[in-house]
């Protein structure tokens, strides 16, 4: 079964008597190891699709399986306990916590999500401090950093407790092109040597090319898929 | 843990500004509970001192209703031989009574041999009175500060009135049980300053002289005043006797002695609740401000902090930890107002201490005040400020650990 299978999502908000239909029976299918993006204008459904992926939120219908969970059934403390194994995450504002140290916002998973011996928690964070580029930045607070190194630090601390997938929405739209560009090249990077699946969404036509596999969305509804580099791509390199 | 406790203190670091000045909110209302609690215990313990030290001890037995018609000091009721033994078994066996003072109190016409008026006798042997109530010799000016057989110690008013002095000659003239009634010359031996309250107009004299003018056979005794060797532990030892006492009975079966501490019979023990439920007041005031003021930073905390308590949680930082890091936020603000106000508090008192106030109390002049904290009203103070600091900071935690993440994310 493939790590991610979602059949006939749907997604309705309603906020008195209007009902916004956010997400209308989508369905696909994402393979492990793989580097998936979502675009689509502004209101197309990105950020919902991605809260339903993360066990954020609940689907108003339709099935949706991550990591063999069956996350429409999750309550809140389940929901954390799922994301605490399984996912990693990326903000579009960073969301580092501000009193913590860059060292620490990436210790932070292995600490208080989960209890990770403190050598190990060490080594991990270093390394992945080290792989991300901000070895030298460890002791700083995120108010001392460029929001280009908040992204790195925001990447590295997705990828400490090695999850199977790591959500991100609009993780570039605050960074210039370069730093968006650098930040993508990173995650795919990571992505080779761990074998994570990043999702991420965008509208920002810098980086749409830089995913294996594109899902366009509109309107709620998935209107076209392309392989733009292609699996090929990333066992050529 | 030690890392939910970093987080949170460098939380309040960040709201400097906010943190100081809840703190010292905090601090503020111990310092009052405090330093009012020692000035008002010190106040109030010298004040109970001055009565039961100087006149009553810290305990009283008498017959059964003796105390209800003390006005007339009813020699009908007096302790016979046989029953003061049976008190006298009771209170060696009770470890904390220090000491006890048997008294023979009468009512008697005082003359000068031109005027006569009433006082009241005290008939006490001088050494074991001395302890029971240590005040009482200092009260003595002019003469020995004794009672001698064949003297008197008269109150400093009736001395003046009657113009009698030190080494004076007077008669005490009174009527015993059988109505007979009989005369004693005595000297002047001393005169008593009054101590606080309605002590006017008693006189001391030797227990031996007291049983002569009421021509007693038999010595019988009016009260039995104790003193227990820690002021605080009054109540167990009243307890205690009240116990050993209850199984002697009369021929109705009720009982034949009553006790009475010191609180039973002061004319002060009114204020001295009095300042008790100040205190109380203070410090439901104090309660008061912990809670509106912890309650208070800690809603405006989770509120800044939305998004980040969304981060953590869609991170997988489980509700109950998310709790706990705003509990331990609370606890460490009271802690920390604790440690402020109960350091200030103490130094305070100290210096209180130090200046050594004095006041004038009734008609006894120049009492010290010397305010003391004991490690135990600190301790109790801050215990409550944290607990309440907790408890205040439950509803705004437990808020935060309910978020749904989507929202919170959202959250500008
Ligand atoms: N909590 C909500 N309550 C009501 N409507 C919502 C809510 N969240 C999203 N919507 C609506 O659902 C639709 C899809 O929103 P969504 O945020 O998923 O779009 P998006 O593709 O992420 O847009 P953007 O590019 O602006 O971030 C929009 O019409 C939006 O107004
Ligand atoms: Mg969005």
């Amino acid at each position: 079964m493939s790590l991610i299978v979602a059949k006939d999502l749907s997604k309705t908000y309603s906020t008195g008597a209007a009902k916004v239909e956010a997400l209308k029976q989508v369905s696909f299918e994402i393979e492990a190891a793989s580097f998936v993006s979502f675009i689509g204008p502004s209101a197309s459904g990105k950020t919902t699709l991605l809260n339903l992926l993360g066990g954020l939120d609940r689907p108003t219908s339709g099935s949706l399986t991550v990591a063999g969970e069956d996350v429409s059934l999750l309550d809140r403390r389940r929901g954390a306990i799922f994301r605490g194994a399984h996912l990693g995450f990326i903000f579009q504002d960073f969301n580092l916590i501000p009193v913590l140290t860059v060292y620490e916002n990436v210790e932070y998973p292995l600490l208080l999500v989960r209890t990770t011996p403190s050598a190990e928690r060490a080594a991990r964070v270093a390394k992945l401090l080290e792989s991300v580029g901000m070895g030298d930045e460890a002791g700083k607070y995120p108010d001392q950093i460029s929001g280009g190194q908040k992204q790195r630090v925001a990447v590295a601390r997705a990828l400490v407790t090695e999850p199977a997938i790591v959500l991100a929405d609009e993780p570039t739209a605050n960074l210039d092109t370069a730093t968006a560009a650098a930040v993508i090249g990173l995650m795919r990077q990571m992505k080779d040597r761990l074998g994570t699946t990043f999702i991420f969404s965008t509208h920002d036509p810098r980086v749409v090319n830089e995913a294996e596999v594109l899902y366009n969305l509109e309107d709620g509804r998935i209107v076209g898929r392309r392989e733009p580099r292609g699996r090929a791509y990333a066992q050529a390199v | 843990m030690r890392k939910l406790f970093e987080i949170a203190i460098r939380n309040l670091v960040r709201n400097r500004r906010r943190t100081i000045l809840t703190g010292s909110l905090i601090a503020v209302g111990i310092i009052a509970v405090v330093v009012f609690g020692a000035v008002a215990g010190a106040f109030k313990g010298m004040m109970i001192a001055q009565f039961t030290d100087a006149v009553l001890g810290d305990l009283e037995v008498h017959r059964r209703g003796y105390v209800a018609s003390i006005d007339n000091l009813p020699l009908t009721l007096n302790l016979s031989a046989q029953q003061v033994t049976a008190v006298e078994r009771a209170l060696q066996s009770i470890p904390e009574v220090e000491v006890y003072s048997p008294r023979v109190k009468l009512g008697a016409m005082f003359s000068n041999y031109l005027e006569t008026t009433s006082i009241r006798l005290n008939g006490v042997d001088p050494e074991r009175e001395f302890a029971t109530v240590p005040l009482l010799p200092s009260r003595i000016k002019g003469g020995a500060q004794t009672i001698r057989k064949g003297e008197i110690l008269i109150p400093d008013l009736l001395a003046q009135g009657m113009k009698v002095k030190v080494g004076s000659a007077v008669v005490v003239i009174a009527t015993n049980q059988d109505g007979s009634v009989n005369a004693l010359q005595l000297a002047v031996g001393g005169v008593l300053v009054s101590a606080a309250g309605p002590s006017g107009r008693d006189a001391y004299i030797h227990m031996d002289d007291a049983r002569e003018l009421l021509r007693m056979e038999e010595l019988e005794i009016s009260e039995i005043a104790i003193g227990v060797r820690e002021p605080g532990r009054v109540n167990e030892v009243y307890a205690q006797l009240t116990r050993l006492l209850a199984s002697q009975v009369d021929a109705g079966g009720k009982p034949v002695f009553e006790v009475h501490t010191w609180e039973g019979l002061s004319p002060f023990s009114s204020i001295a609740r009095m300042i008790d439920l100040l205190a109380v007041f203070i410090k439901v005031a104090l309660v008061a401000i912990v809670l509106i003021s912890v309650m208070n930073v800690m809603l405006m905390a989770v509120y800044e902090r939305i998004r980040e308590i969304g981060t953590i949680a869609a991170m997988g930082t489980l509700p109950g930890k998310i709790l706990a890091m705003f509990v331990i936020e609370g606890f460490s603000l009271g802690v920390f107002g604790t440690v402020v106000g109960g350091a200030l508090g103490s130094v305070i008192v100290l210096l209180v201490r130090a200046a050594r106030p004095t006041f004038d109390f009734a008609r006894v002049e120049g009492l010290v005040l010397a305010p003391v904290v004991t490690a135990g009203d600190l301790l109790v103070v801050s215990g409550i400020v944290v607990l309440v600091s907790v408890l205040a900071s439950l509803q705004p935690a437990f808020k935060a650990s309910r978020m749904e993440p989507v929202e919170a994310l959202r959250h500008a």
